[in-house]
């Protein structure tokens, strides 16, 4: 067994590493699957409600798509069905995460030479990467189901192993496609997309049957998950579906492992061009980024497109419910209820525009840190002009995702073109004052750029359980997005959109002034 | 002559660490000036605040007659940098960033660039994550030498370069002074010191301890001497300027070996006292380039008193 040697040290020091990101991650999505119950029984108080919305789900094949199809009218089962799909997605990413962080992160960097010298055994590196997903997966597992379990002790333990056991099928996944890639980036990169895959073979799958058997949702994870039936008479048995797929993907990620170089991959690396075209930094700040923005593009785009599919279905189904229909009137912020869903989905588009903004300018703050600024400062490029570039690929960029969501929702409800657009473009000025925010945070105190993740999260929080939880106004306040105008549907205001636009100007130029004046740092 | 960099006074501090504390430099145009001194002593600090990148507390600096912060954009047309650790963007090829980096700079001698790549032997279109550090270094050092610039600025360029490499990096630097260019070179590697500067620096606890040619610098340190004596020797230990006195008896004879260090300017006097002893043999050994780093470097009690110091 010295092939395992040093994997607990390993273990130990992987967890230090990730002593902040995985109960942040773990603390998220229980809290938001916690959440859950309450938010239904003042939605769904009555039996009666419960019954009609599981009638209301097995005939709105939109609903199912996007949620999955529900098994049973209890709290538990609602519960279940409402989150499942978002919580095992959320386990999963925070698992695939966790195996490349120490996988193949480790490998590009140069860490993993070093530590392989020590003695370490050959398998030692990956098996406590493995391991770190198992904590993070059966700590989420375990808070879940003692959460849920008032709600019905079978059931939440069902739950939370379902949880847990989607966590460590996206593990070992990222752990195969850790062998096959030399770049990290591309590794998460692969995951997601086989995550995503996962997602959209179970939406069709539940779109096309009402009890998630549809071929399509037993090819996905996801589905798994959903026909594991946690709190409507439990099928054990599809945990041995999990446990069957982790042992075999385990296995050959192992097998892969075993027969490659440290630092090496199967899929190659290919050479790139001798001579380069690129002449200014602006050209540099879009060839860095044009992959993320390219990403974005397509995700905002498709998520446009099943929305818009959505609107009719979603407005007759909440529609039917005076609570449901009175949260969205809230967060649409208006009567008609299609435009209030139309308002709250573009609303919610912005809010994660917000996530891209952020990403985007700390672009800069990436640069900086790995001291790949240094020496393209020292050519003949001006820190502003040097700025610039990521930060026009930043607020453009924004506003191409969101007029790519807005042609999407256009494509998928084939109705109000020009009024979507517009509410589309309207969120621009939100994202661009929280853009603005993080520019300054790292213009005047770059070791603080990265808690411009903090205000972007406030924000999607107040956003999205703000409606729900009816909260006070002055906090919803502090949200930019909370000044916008509710389209479409309302009246267009230019007051505040204006406003919000000269906030963000006023705060790019701060954070340009302090970048101006301040030492670089490495 | 005009000066390429002058700098004087130059105080920098982060925090509760005063990097820099009184830095003087002067670089005269078209020489090669090397710029030494132990880990942490402030070299890369310097450098920093010649680029713009850092904001000197107090002190003036000046690089090609201009003030590196407030004309950065300006002097940069005309210069060049290498650092120590050189971090390519993972998926740029080494002969885009070369090109970027010259086009950045304001143009790029092709013919030169194509000529430094095959010398360095350097494949231009691996990817920069898959480049080992030499050769990430030879990226930057293709990109310098090809530009077309008055000043290039290398602060320990040759880290990562195997034998052969360093070589032809002594040979491009011996060229780029042939064609009048000023070189500002920060190294550990004494050999290429030796082999390269005109005149070096040598900077200690963020001040400059001590600066002219190599030739110059020899003179001011010490000769190692060992002699065997016929009689006792005469009041060696009280005369100024002898250090680490040694004194033993020779088996089956009266005389005494002695070995001490001396300051070159007591010499004379040294030698005056062994004589009346009565020399019997007698080897003096100027300083090896080493050990007039070393003493530089490790002669810590002379400034006690500037506290703890550190770089970066």
């Amino acid at each position: 067994m010295t092939t395992f040697t040093g994997t607990g040290v390993l273990l130990r020091f992987s967890l230090r590493r990730d002593r902040v990101m995985i109960p942040v991650w773990v603390a998220v999505n229980t809290l938001m699957v916690l959440s859950i119950p309450n938010t239904l029984k003042s939605t769904y108080g009555t039996e009666a409600e419960r019954t009609d919305l599981v009638h209301q789900v097995a005939t709105n094949s939109s609903f199912r798509a996007l949620i999955g199809p529900v098994f049973d009218d209890s709290l538990g089962a609602l519960t279940a069905w409402r989150v499942g799909v978002y919580a095992g997605a959320l386990g999963a990413v925070t698992a695939l995460l966790v195996v490349v962080r120490h996988t193949r992160d480790e490998e590009e960097s140069g860490r993993q030479e070093l530590i392989a010298s020590g003695a370490v055994g050959r398998r030692a590196s990956l098996t406590a990467a493995l391991l770190a997903a198992a904590v993070a997966s059966a700590v989420l597992g375990l808070l879940v189901a003692a959460g849920l379990a008032g709600q019905g002790a079978t059931g939440a333990v069902a739950f939370g192993l379902g949880l847990a056991a989607v966590g460590m099928l996206f593990a070992t996944m990222a752990a195969i496609v850790a062998q096959l890639t030399e770049s990290a980036r591309l590794t998460r990169g692969l995951t997601a997309g086989v995550l995503g895959g996962a997602f959209v073979l179970r939406a069709a799958g539940d779109a096309a049957s009402t009890d998630g058997s549809s071929v399509l949702t037993w090819l996905s994870p996801l589905g798994w998950l959903e026909n594991l039936r946690p709190f409507a008479a439990e099928r054990w048995w599809v945990l041995g579906l999990f446990a069957t797929a982790v042992a075999l993907q385990g296995t050959v990620a192992y097998v892969l492992a075993g027969r490659r170089d440290v630092g090496m991959s199967f899929l190659p690396t290919r050479p790139g061009p001798p001579t380069g075209s690129l002449g200014t930094a602006a050209a540099l700040a879009w060839r860095l980024q044009r992959g993320s923005v390219l990403g974005w593009s397509i995700g905002f785009f498709l998520a446009g497109v099943i929305y818009g599919g959505l609107t009719d279905g979603a407005a007759d189904l909440v529609g039917d419910n005076k609570q449901a229909r009175e949260i969205f009137e809230r967060m649409g912020g208006q009567s008609g209820i299609t435009d209030a869903f139309l308002a709250s989905m573009t609303g919610m588009l912005g809010l994660v525009a917000a996530l891209y903004v952020v990403a985007s300018v700390l672009r800069l703050h990436g640069e900086e840190t790995s001291g790949r600024a240094e020496p393209l400062l020292a050519n003949a490029v001006g820190r502003v002009r040097w700025a610039s570039g990521h930060l026009t690929v930043a607020f453009a960029g924004s506003v191409l995702i969101m007029l790519l969501a807005g042609l999407g929702f256009a494509a998928g409800y084939g109705k109000e073109v020009g009024p979507i657009l517009g509410a589309c473009v309207v969120q621009v000025a939100g994202v661009w004052v929280i853009g603005g925010l993080t520019v300054l945070l790292y213009g005047l105190t770059p070791r603080l750029a990265p808690a411009a993740w903090g205000v972007a999260g406030a924000v999607l929080l107040i956003g999205w359980v703000g409606p729900a939880l009816d909260i006070p106004q002055a906090v919803l306040d502090v949200s930019p997005f909370g000044h916008l105008p509710k389209l479409p549907g309302g009246e267009m205001e230019w007051g505040p959109v204006l406003v919000l636009l000269g906030v963000a100007v006023v705060l790019v130029g701060g954070g340009l002034a302090g970048l101006r004046r301040r030492d670089m740092t490495t | 002559m005009t000066k390429a960099i002058t700098v004087s006074g130059l105080h920098k501090s982060f925090g509760r660490t005063h990097a820099l504390t009184g830095l003087d430099l002067d670089v005269d145009t078209g020489e090669v000036h090397g710029f030494l001194g132990p880990n942490g002593a402030g070299k890369s600090t310097t450098i920093r605040v010649l680029l713009g990148l850092l904001h000197a507390d107090s002190g003036a600096a000046q690089v090609l007659g201009r003030d590196p912060w407030a004309d950065a954009v300006e002097i940069h047309r005309r210069i060049a940098y290498v650092p120590g650790d050189v971090t390519l963007w993972r998926n740029l090829s080494g002969g885009e960033v070369i090109d970027l980096y010259g086009r950045l700079r304001g143009g790029l001698d092709t013919g030169r660039r194509a000529e430094l790549i095959d010398r360095f032997e350097l494949d231009p279109t691996k990817k920069g994550r898959t480049y080992s550090k030499g050769n990430r270094q030879k990226v930057a050092l293709v990109a310098a030498f090809a530009s077309d610039v008055d000043l290039l600025i290398l602060d320990e360029p040759t880290s990562g370069l195997d034998p052969l490499m360093e070589e032809v990096f002594q040979r491009c630097v011996e060229e780029e002074r042939d064609r009048g260019r000023t070189i500002l070179l920060s190294s550990h590697i004494l050999s290429e010191v030796e082999e390269l500067c005109d005149r070096v620096s040598i900077i200690r606890s963020g001040r400059t301890v001590e600066t002219g040619s190599l030739a110059d610098l020899r003179h001011l340190t010490r000769t190692s001497v060992t002699a065997e004596l016929a009689g006792e020797p005469n009041g060696l230990a009280s005369l100024p300027g002898v250090h680490d006195l040694a004194i033993q008896r020779i088996q089956n004879s009266q005389g005494k070996r002695v070995r001490l260090q001396v300051d070159n300017n007591e010499l004379d006097a040294v030698l005056r006292s062994l004589t009346t002893s009565g020399v019997r043999s007698l080897t003096s050994t100027p300083p090896t380039l080493e050990e007039l780093f070393l003493r530089h470097y490790q002669d810590a009690d002379a400034d006690a008193d500037t506290g703890e110091v550190a770089a970066r």
